[in-house]
């Protein structure tokens, strides 16, 4: 096998890394805030990056950007290193951190403009198409002032996306939007991954919104990767809430309470019992309960992803 | 090169669409008015106390007041200096039958530099200088503005180019308003009136050895010259404060102090001998040519500007280093 098929081989089977982050560390007088952080963002994924408030996300993006020097560690973006290669690197990003402050006294047009200068080689034409694609062509002639924060959001991401980035870095996107204007912003963040094969880097204190949004996830809490994992695996793995309507509900409720213990197991009506328990248990404890001659009218399993969040993350608050 | 370009295009406009140096104008332009009023009124009292046109007259008036002055025990040996060289400057515009104080528009817009620059201009200055990197702080926009493919030296170059065009647009535009609205009231004559610069103390007495005439409109370029080589040293320290503090009212108080302190000082304590490198002690260039000797003793224009050209050089040293090595917190 010559060299050239060996690296074809290599793409195929993992896609170009867009954003590589190793051994990133940061110490701020004698405090360590972000302690040995690694993880790779592919083309086409979407990344996401869950921490309660104050894990260092948003130093992490900050140190990812080139804001923030990093005291160790190595980040490269497109295979540029910010540090070394700022220029180059930071011509395959677009980004938001935090919020989406832009110049308040100008239009959106203004400020795109004003961007797109200092990318060098957009034309008007590109500013038009991204107005178009974040659906602003109404509001875009008026001062930024008085746009909502939905709208302030979605210039954001206008100008983020002028450059055509490779990776797209999103702080706390759905901060302050509301539902529908959450969910338009899922569905065009997985479009843009989808389409345009862009690496979006979402992060978030929410877990819910993580897993409707994201393909794979690093979990950070007190400035350290607990855990970079696909969001399959943590759906899996999760404990659920299971609501068991059930007859006869005694025999039910000493079957559930020999697998999982008696504290577990609640009645909450007349023949309703809730227990947590893993996906996998689930479906053995159904076993059971049919073999013990107890008939199931329905079984309702809901997430609970915040508990298992809570104790990855060692019971911080998730505000 | 097209990149620095574009980048001072965008922060050019970027103050006059935060519409700051529409304020600086409307400043001038209120005023400006009001000084040329209050001129005038001024006139026409004088002219109805001493009851003569006569300038002569006026003059010796002017003359014989100051010397009755000088009497006082009570006068600290310094501004006894300062009035000695004026009086015998008077006696010299006097014998030579050349009026000094010539009334219109070019007298009035000399005066103006002459009494602004050191703290009326810089105050203008620093309504700009003082918002041009805080604000970006201030507003979260620093983020964005730093996350392009654009190394942050040229960034700040950017803004500092910016700064120095509305400084110079200030110094303009202050020249042409004192001369269009004082024509009206005093006439736009005067420009070829002949003037006396070089009026020197040497060795404790007037010296009048190195004194050359010039044309009324040549004085006034060399003040309004000199004025802005002051006001620029101002811009560039509030432009170091700017970057140095966060929010633009923080900046605009720590620049106000400085000037405000640093007047004060040279009344107080001009023979202090720090006072004589403070760049405040050297703002007032404009009476080396105007022939009134700044008032701390043993100084020279060279000097002075080599004082106003180290702090600069400061400035600009300290700003650079802190912007491209900052980390953004917050």
């Amino acid at each position: 096998m010559n060299s050239r098929t060996e690296v074809f081989l290599l793409t195929r089977t993992s896609p170009a890394v867009a954003l590589s982050v190793q051994g990133l560390q940061k110490t701020i007088g004698k405090r360590t805030i972000i302690r040995n952080v690694s993880f790779d963002v592919h083309q086409g994924e979407v990344f996401g990056f869950l921490g309660p408030n104050g894990a260092g996300k948003t130093t992490t993006i900050r140190m990812i950007v080139g804001l923030i020097a990093p005291t160790a560690g190595r980040i490269c973006i497109g295979g540029h290193d910010v540090r070394s290669e700022f220029i180059e690197a930071m011509r395959n990003v677009g980004c938001i951190v935090e919020n989406p402050e832009l110049y308040k006294y100008m239009t959106g047009w203004q400020n795109l403009e004003h961007f797109a200068a200092m990318l060098g080689d957009v034309t008007d034409e590109r500013i038009q198409e991204v107005v178009q694609l974040v659906k602003m062509d109404a509001r875009i002639h008026d001062k930024v002032k008085t746009y909502s924060l939905g709208m302030r959001q979605r210039l954001g991401i206008a100008q983020a996306l002028l450059g055509r980035p490779k990776l797209l870095i999103l702080d706390e996107p759905t901060n302050g939007l509301d539902p529908a204007g959450i969910r338009e912003l899922r569905e065009f963040i997985r479009k843009l991954a989808a389409e345009e094969g862009l690496a979006v880097f979402v992060s978030s204190h929410m877990l819910a919104e993580v897993q409707m949004m994201c393909d794979r996830v690093a979990i950070l809490s007190g400035g350290e990767i607990v855990k970079v994992t696909s969001v399959e695996e943590i759906v899996a793995n999760g404990v659920n809430r299971v609501e068991w309507n059930v007859e006869p509900v005694e025999t039910a409720r000493r079957v559930l309470a020999e697998a999982l213990g008696a504290d577990n197991v609640q009645q909450i009506a007349a023949t309703k019992l809730i227990a947590s328990l893993t996906q996998t248990e689930t479906a053995s404890l159904n076993e059971k309960l049919i073999g013990a001659g107890v008939s199931i009218y329905s079984v309702t399993v809901q997430n609970q992803l915040e508990e298992l969040f809570l104790e990855i993350t060692g019971g911080e608050s998730i505000a | 090169m097209r990149n620095l370009l574009a980048l001072t295009r965008n922060e050019t406009l970027k103050v006059l669409r935060k519409r700051r140096f529409f304020v600086v104008i409307l400043i001038l332009l209120i005023l400006i008015p009001t000084f040329v009023y209050g001129q005038y009124t001024t006139e026409q009292r004088l002219l109805a106390k001493v009851g003569t046109t006569d300038w002569r007259a006026q003059l010796q008036q002017q003359i014989t007041d100051q010397e009755h002055r000088m009497q006082s025990p009570a006068l600290p040996d310094e501004q006894k200096k300062i009035m000695q060289l004026q009086v015998e400057q008077q006696k010299y515009y006097l014998d030579r039958n050349i009026n000094p104080k010539a009334t219109g528009a070019t007298t009035f817009t000399r005066f103006f530099m002459q009494y602004g620059v050191s703290l009326f201009l810089p105050l203008l200055v620093i309504v700009i200088a003082t918002d041009i990197v805080s604000s970006e702080h201030s507003e979260g926009t620093i983020k964005l503005l730093l996350t392009r493919p654009v190394k942050r030296w040229k960034i700040l170059l950017s803004k500092y180019l910016t700064l120095l065009i509305y400084t110079t647009l200030t110094v303009m535009i202050t020249m042409v308003a004192c001369y269009a609205i004082s024509g009206l009231f005093f006439g736009f004559q005067g420009w070829d009136a002949p003037m006396f610069t070089g009026f020197q103390i040497s060795g404790g007495t007037f010296d009048a050895s190195q004194v050359k005439v010039l044309p009324h409109w040549q004085l006034l370029l060399m003040n309004y010259g000199l004025g802005w080589i002051s006001t620029i040293v101002v811009a560039t320290l509030s432009f170091m404060v700017s970057v140095l503090v966060r929010g633009t009212a923080a900046g605009m108080g720590v620049m106000l102090a400085v000037l405000i302190g640093g007047n004060i000082l040279v009344q107080l304590a001009a023979d202090f001998p720090i006072a004589k490198y403070i760049f405040t002690s050297h703002l007032r260039l404009t009476d080396y040519v105007n022939g009134t000797p700044l008032p701390i003793p043993d100084v020279t224009l060279p000097f002075s500007l080599c004082i106003l050209g180290l702090w600069l050089v400061g400035g600009l040293i300290v700003s650079f280093i802190t912007f491209t090595r900052r980390d953004v917190l917050a």
